[in-house]
């Protein structure tokens, strides 16, 4: 049983896709029982024995657990007693408990499982890979199922299991491979690490870039957010605050980063400030405006700059000219429009600027967006929202999906921009990023800042434990523990010098 | 970069004209199912639209489908689907007719009256659309529909004698009160074999209005907006695109052009608005038009032109014993087709532009290797 660690974004999905012939991989090989195979589709990887359970489970609730079995292997067994048998003869042998009849809508979530896991086996698998099996399970139904994965292991069928869970990757694996940013970092016997040193080599104990750490942080603030309050307004959750009593302040040339697991209130509190979700209470000043009633435009194009968690969906309008995308957002100011008119000779030129100065690699500015590869998609708008001098940069995750140059290259523009005095708020799930870019570090928990930390010097652990919850206020001893905490850190403190 | 515009505008044209093509070859196959020969039917429609009267009413019915096809592109390009088009222009024209039958102005004062009378009505009803879609989320297309259907109830209404009706003596038709010359829009007199024939003026105003319509959408800051929201409702959000209320002004404008649709014919041929000899349905043919001219205005005018070569060239058939329902099922099939050719057009086009891209970098990665590893 073979185990694949690493954070999220890390690649561990996309080297499944490939091993399970969804995906095609550019370089590599591909060695089963000693044979170097390429699968063009799942059913490549199914023929060779290669079945994989997803994260999401692909069942058909009004069908029965053996329709949902032999549906589209019907080939193999028939639909009728025979495959019924056969259900029966591997739910025996792996302990599966299955019950072939019984309707999958009325099964509960460990059993859904156990019928992927059985579909998988009905199929002819020999090697079965399991995308973060345990996410949706409670501690028990764990339990029983890595009883049943000792099963299969004891019948000489080999298990490929994903996780980022620490202790249950070590107390079920042989082998564990860590993978970091695309890479293997490297593969390790459970025996010879504790989960400590594991979650070390997940995130990477070394910054992701030498930086000079002088602050640049003035004592002008330039975002206050005060008792932000927002309560989900549909779906299961309704009434449940999202954005739980949130204050804070950024100065010119801080860069405040926001740890958390996603859905922890940080997309809403984006939506806040950038006026596309309105509050239940709480006031947004920016400079001296009190911009809390400001609509959309106004903020955006009053200073503050925003780069999309969700490039696609927020950032961009793919089917359009890179120079169309150079207005989005931005029409009311020039280069882009006088008056009520457009320019377009203008923002073509502008757009051409852009291009060159942060090196968007295109042949020109003509192309539609979604020709170009995300990482010069985000440096386009990296540069859009440059150009208009924001006075509050809103980051989300601004280098995710972007190749290792344009990260650097998107951290280099960020830094210089704080240097010159832009308050900017960071928000990733990349610790590596947050802690080495951001001046003062808060951990969002349940629509909660919950904690606060000193970039300099918590690690990703400290950060970590923050963001499930575990810990709460100040990460490190300094001898002012206090609430407010959105002070810049004491710059005396820590010298330039060491960060790796 | 000229390789990608000149792309572009051959990858524009290839879709439509491959739909014709394609919608004519089905036709072919349908004419010749019915054992008649496909040729002679479109070289007797061809024939047909040589003679000059014939052009003077194919231009006066692409004049009026233009009009609609514009008003239901505005709301494709912000992604509304304005059914009630139909509704709103056959209301708009009956109220604008009597109206301006009970108005009695100098010339061009009585006709600006009933344009404005006629943009006020048709957006007012495109307008409660709007509201219903703005304030409680319903979907224009059902509300549009409905819309129709009442403004078709209203209007048999409103059309009573002893309201806005009246019915000239030995006639079945019930018409407003008729216009004063004072309000009859000039037209292009054309003389066809000894007998005068007019092109709407308003033929005129129907170019114009193209023409606005290609400013507002490629110039101004409103189009822009219109266009985002459009392409990508989330990130016109983000980019500070009020939605609401872009989805009231195009809804508005919408409805507004869409008033205007019967007027050609109102202040240049009729000068009333009968219920019986009033043209209905044109707002479902200009969504068609407006589907097959890509919601360009150029497009569209290429796009009316067929429509009403198509829809005139069809009695024709009729005399000469071939079925006349064979222009309908061409406007049917050109339709479906361009739909299809569309997409499969755009597809291709992203795919192939991105493959272009990718191959570009790479060629010039290939010259300055230095580069690469940045």
């Amino acid at each position: 049983m073979h185990a694949i660690v690493g954070e999220n974004g890390a690649g561990k999905s996309t080297l499944m896709k490939i091993l399970y012939g969804m995906q095609k991989p550019d370089e590599g090989t591909i060695v089963v029982d000693g044979e170097k195979v390429s699968f063009h589709t799942p059913g490549d990887a199914i023929a060779r024995g290669i079945g994989m359970v997803h994260q999401h489970f692909m069942l058909a609730d009004n069908l029965t657990v053996l329709e949902n079995t032999v549906l589209g292997s019907e080939k193999l067994y028939g639909i009728g007693d025979a495959a019924r048998k056969k259900i029966k003869e591997i739910s025996d042998a792996y302990g599966l408990g299955i019950r072939p009849d019984v309707l999958v809508e009325d099964l509960g979530v460990a059993d859904r499982q156990r019928v992927e896991i059985l579909k998988v086996l009905f199929r002819g698998a020999r090697t079965l890979i399991l995308d973060e099996p345990t996410a949706v399970l409670v501690p028990q139904e764990v339990d029983a199922l890595f009883a049943n994965l000792r099963e299969l292991k004891s019948e000489g069928l080999t298990v490929i299991f994903i996780s980022h869970k620490l202790d249950e990757v070590l107390s079920v694996a042989d082998e564990i491979t860590v993978i970091r940013r695309g890479t293997t970092v490297t593969s390790v016997k459970p025996a010879d690490v504790n989960a400590r040193r594991l979650a070390e080599l997940m995130v990477g104990s070394e910054l992701p870039s030498p930086q000079t750490r002088e602050s640049t942080v003035t004592d002008v603030p330039m975002l206050t957010v005060t008792g932000l309050n927002l309560a989900a307004f549909s779906g299961e959750e309704e009434g449940r605050k999202v954005l739980d009593d949130i204050s804070f302040t950024i100065h010119k040339g801080e860069i405040l980063g926001i740890a958390g697991v996603e859905g922890n209130g940080q997309t809403e509190l984006i939506e806040a400030l950038i006026g596309t979700r309105e509050l239940d209470s709480g006031t947004v000043v920016l400079g001296d405006d009190d911009i809390t009633a400001w609509a959309t435009r106004r903020r955006r194009e009053g200073g503050v700059g925003y780069i999309p968690e969700d490039r696609h969906r927020h950032g961009l309008l793919l089917e359009a000219p890179l120079w169309e995308n150079r207005i989005l957002g931005h029409v009311g100011e020039r280069p882009n429009s006088k008056g009520p008119w457009l320019d377009p000779k203008a923002a073509r030129a502008d757009t051409e600027r852009i291009v060159k100065e942060y090196d968007v690699r295109t042949p020109g500015i003509e192309v539609t967006a979604a020709s170009l590869s995300g990482g010069n998609q985000q440096k386009l708008i990296v540069g859009r929202e440059m150009s208009h001098e924001p006075r509050l940069l809103i980051a989300a995750h601004p280098t995710r999906g972007v190749d290792v140059g344009a990260q650097a290259q998107i951290w280099d523009q960020i830094r210089e921009a704080r240097h010159e005095g832009l308050a900017v708020l960071l928000i990733s799930a990349d610790l590596d990023e947050l802690i080495g870019l951001s001046d003062t570090i808060r951990v969002m928990y349940r629509g909660r800042l919950v904690a606060d930390a000193d970039p300099a010097t918590v690690t990703s652990e400290e950060l970590g434990s923050a963001m499930t919850g575990a810990a709460r206020g100040h990460l490190e001893h300094t001898e002012s523990a206090d609430d407010a905490s959105g002070e810049e850190p004491d710059a005396s403190g820590e010298g330039a010098e060491e960060e790796r | 970069m000229k390789k990608f515009d000149k792309d572009r505008v051959i990858l524009g044209i290839a879709a439509p004209v491959l739909a014709v093509v394609f919608a004519m070859v089905l036709s072919s196959l349908i004419v010749l199912i019915s054992g008649k020969n496909p040729f002679d039917a479109f070289r007797l429609m061809f024939e047909y639209a040589q003679g000059a009267d014939v052009q003077v009413l194919i231009l006066n019915r692409a004049t009026v489908y233009y009009i609609a096809a514009i008003a239901v592109a505005i709301g494709f390009r912000m992604n509304l689907f304005n059914i009630g088009v139909d509704g709103q222009y056959r209301l708009a024209a009956m109220l604008a007719a009597a109206a301006g039958g009970a108005m009695h102005l100098p010339g061009p004062l009585h006709i600006l009256m009933i344009i404005i009378t006629a943009i006020a009505v048709g957006g007012a009803w495109a307008g409660v659309a709007a509201l219903l879609k703005v304030r409680r989320g319903v979907s224009e297309v059902v509300s549009t529909i409905m819309l129709n259907a009442i403004a078709t109830s209203l209007i048999a209404y409103l059309m009573h004698t002893d309201i806005l009706g009246r019915q000239p003596p030995g006639s079945n038709n019930v018409t407003t009160t008729p216009l004063d010359d004072t309000a009859w829009f000039p037209g292009i007199g054309v003389d066809v074999d000894g007998q005068r024939m007019e092109v709407y003026g308003f033929i005129f105003v129907a170019a114009a209005l193209g023409v606005g319509f290609h400013y507002m959408l490629s110039r101004t800051k409103f189009g822009f907006d219109l266009r985002a929201a459009g392409a990508s409702d989330s990130a016109a959000v983000a980019s500070g695109v009020n939605t609401k209320r872009m989805v009231l002004i195009s809804m508005l404008l919408s409805g507004g052009l869409a008033g205007l649709i019967g007027l050609p014919q109102l202040l240049g041929e009729t000068h009333s608005y009968g219920l019986v000899d009033f043209p209905a349905g044109i707002g479902f043919t200009g969504i068609a038009i407006a589907l097959l001219g890509r919601n360009s205005p150029v497009g569209i005018a290429f796009g009316a032109l067929l429509w009403a070569f198509l829809d005139r060239s069809a009695p024709n058939l009729d005399f000469n014993g071939y079925e006349k329902e064979i222009a309908t099922i061409m406007q049917g099939l050109i339709v479906i087709s361009v739909v299809v050719a569309y997409e499969l057009v755009r597809r291709y086009g992203l795919r192939r532009q991105q493959q272009q891209v990718g191959e570009q970098l790479a060629q010039a990665a290939r010259k300055n290797p230095e580069e690469v590893a940045a």
